[in-house]
């Protein structure tokens, strides 16, 4: 692997004013013909196109991108990073994935900026008092570590919280010291830049129109830039997927919703963890740059949008000064949402379908930043192989058929 | 945030609607002979295009009552609402400014939606 940035390459760039830094990828005009096309250039995409030329050693691999890489919900979520999932099929999905990210940076030689500031799941009620512990056992039993909290000890790591003079009382939290933050932009960037010194091609602003089969069989795509064939495509295309499916004639079990995210003003550290509460549904934690990086639900009804109400954000930040009334004067800086694509059950597809050659890893509603790497590694397992790894087996298509399901609903620390 | 034309009370806020998803999904007639295939369709997919679809909505905060609406995903526009057991105006009806399946311009832009054409 070509070692593009070191201290002395900084110093060196620096006389000239960093002005002659080299081209991260290059931007090429789509050749005829792939042998894999990966159509969607996020975190996901850009990661499979990596491990496919990296693990399984192949060429020939294109990454198509309507837009540019990681303006869709790779550049939209808010950077939450854990693998504490009650089921044990979700828990080795995202432990696989929390293991990859810690060795990430080093193995990109890309800095992802992966704080393991750790991560409070709140309690407010007996019920979630239960379900946490129990959920922290399941978590323990899987080699995750995952333990409860009492008041006391949330207090003294997060001072600003108010936990016991309001409504839904702190009454303890699940507590995961590995899980954290990391720059999501740097992700899709450093998987992108080694990914074209395998040889892939990164073709931005193209959009798949259609993707064609012939005899059962894909056969390329239409896209804004002619048509490109194709032996075997993945979609990762998250809220869109459907949408390319349907084009191919396959209705997957998704629904497209909106999910929004906010920052506030930057101001001084204040929290240094990330805290996530369930029952009065909001999400907060603080960037580098000392803005708060705050989220919740998604809104309510189908949307491609990317806009969302202001009634979901009127809702997120009750919840964000019901525990913390310190930041009842401070002035939300930027709002955004992102697409995402739900699945029935909440869990992600990374899935073969009835078409041969065509492969979709999709459905990873709310939570698919934290999977980033175990999501493209398991993904490019899958299209190398053509038959799924042994973690993303449970994740078929056919689960919706045979009725097994992974219900993370509810089970999964945060409501979906 | 939207205005939804309740068909019973009136033009109100969309916060006191909540939706229902895909609006017309029947239910097979001999739920026993359909294959696990069929009842996996009808039990988990649903409709999810970028541009028009029938929905419906129910006025969780005022009569309560339920009703369909043909409401574009790409813009939030809601062009018509009806009343349960009325027939689905035809989708042809409206007009569509989407360019591609997945309604981008030529040269893709994540925020097209947002952009009135």
């Amino acid at each position: 692997m070509k070692k593009k940035y070191s201290i002395f390459n900084i110093v060196k760039n620096a006389f000239s004013n960093n002005e002659n830094w080299k081209k991260m990828w290059r931007n090429p005009e789509p050749r005829k013909f792939y042998d894999i096309i990966i159509i969607g250039g996020g975190g996901h995409g850009l990661g499979t196109a990596y491990y496919l030329a990296k693990e399984h050693g192949l060429k020939n691999i294109a990454v198509i991108e309507k837009g540019w890489l990681g303006g869709g919900n790779t550049g939209r979520n808010t950077t939450i990073i854990r693998s504490n999932y009650l089921w044990d099929e979700s828990a080795h999905l995202y432990e696989h994935s929390l293991k990859l990210w810690e060795n990430l940076s080093s193995e990109l030689n890309y800095n992802v900026m992966f704080s393991q500031r750790g991560v409070f799941n709140l309690a407010h009620n007996e019920h979630d008092v239960k379900e946490i512990k129990r959920r922290v056992s399941a978590n323990k039993l899987n080699g995750i570590d995952s333990h409860w909290a009492d008041p006391k000890q949330i207090k003294k790591l997060v001072p600003i919280m108010n936990i016991e003079n309001c409504r839904y009382p702190v009454l303890g939290a699940s507590y995961q010291p590995r899980a954290g933050t990391a720059r999501h932009d740097a992700v899709a960037w450093g998987y992108a830049m080694r990914a074209d010194e395998f040889g892939v091609d990164i073709i931005q602003n193209c959009e798949v129109k259609k993707i064609r089969t012939k005899n059962g069989k894909v056969y390329g795509v239409e896209t804004t830039k002619g048509i490109i064939r194709a032996k075997r495509i993945g979609v990762v295309a998250s809220g869109h997927t459907s949408v390319l499916a349907e084009t191919a004639g396959i209705k997957l079990p998704l629904q497209s919703k909106t999910l929004q995210a906010l920052v506030s003003e930057p101001i001084k550290p204040v929290i240094n963890t990330v805290v996530m509460s369930n029952a009065v549904h909001a999400y907060v934690s603080q960037s580098d740059k000392g803005e708060l990086v705050i989220g919740a639900g998604t809104d309510g009804y189908n949307s491609f949008t990317q806009r969302g109400g202001y009634n979901t954000i009127e809702d997120t930040l009750r919840a964000i000064i019901e525990l913390y009334p310190i930041f009842g004067k401070m002035k939300m800086l930027r709002q955004w949402g992102g697409i995402v694509d739900i699945c029935p059950d909440a869990s992600p597809i990374i899935s073969k379908c009835e078409i041969e050659g065509l492969y979709f890893n999709c459905g990873w509603g709310t939570g698919g930043f934290k999977a980033t790497p175990g999501s493209a590694n398991l993904f490019a397992h899958t299209v190398a192989k053509d038959e799924p790894h042994s973690i993303n087996a449970p994740f078929s298509l056919e689960r919706f058929v045979s009725g097994k399901l992974v219900d993370e609903h509810g089970a999964a620390a945060v409501a979906h | 945030m939207l205005l939804i034309n309740c068909p019973y009370c009136g033009e109100r806020d969309q916060i006191e609607f909540t939706n229902g998803g895909e609006a017309h999904v029947a239910r097979p007639k001999n739920p026993d002979q359909v294959s696990d295939r069929e009842w996996s369709e009808y039990v988990f997919v649903r409709a999810n295009p970028k541009g028009i679809y029938y929905e419906r909505w129910v006025h969780t905060h005022g009569c309560k009552k339920w009703f369909n609406a043909v409401r574009n995903t790409s813009t939030d526009e809601i062009l018509k609402v009806y009343k349960i057991g009325d027939p689905p105006p035809p989708i042809k009806k409206f007009k569509n400014t989407l360019k591609s399946p997945s309604g981008e311009p030529d040269v893709g832009s994540g925020n097209f939606a947002v952009k009135k054409t």
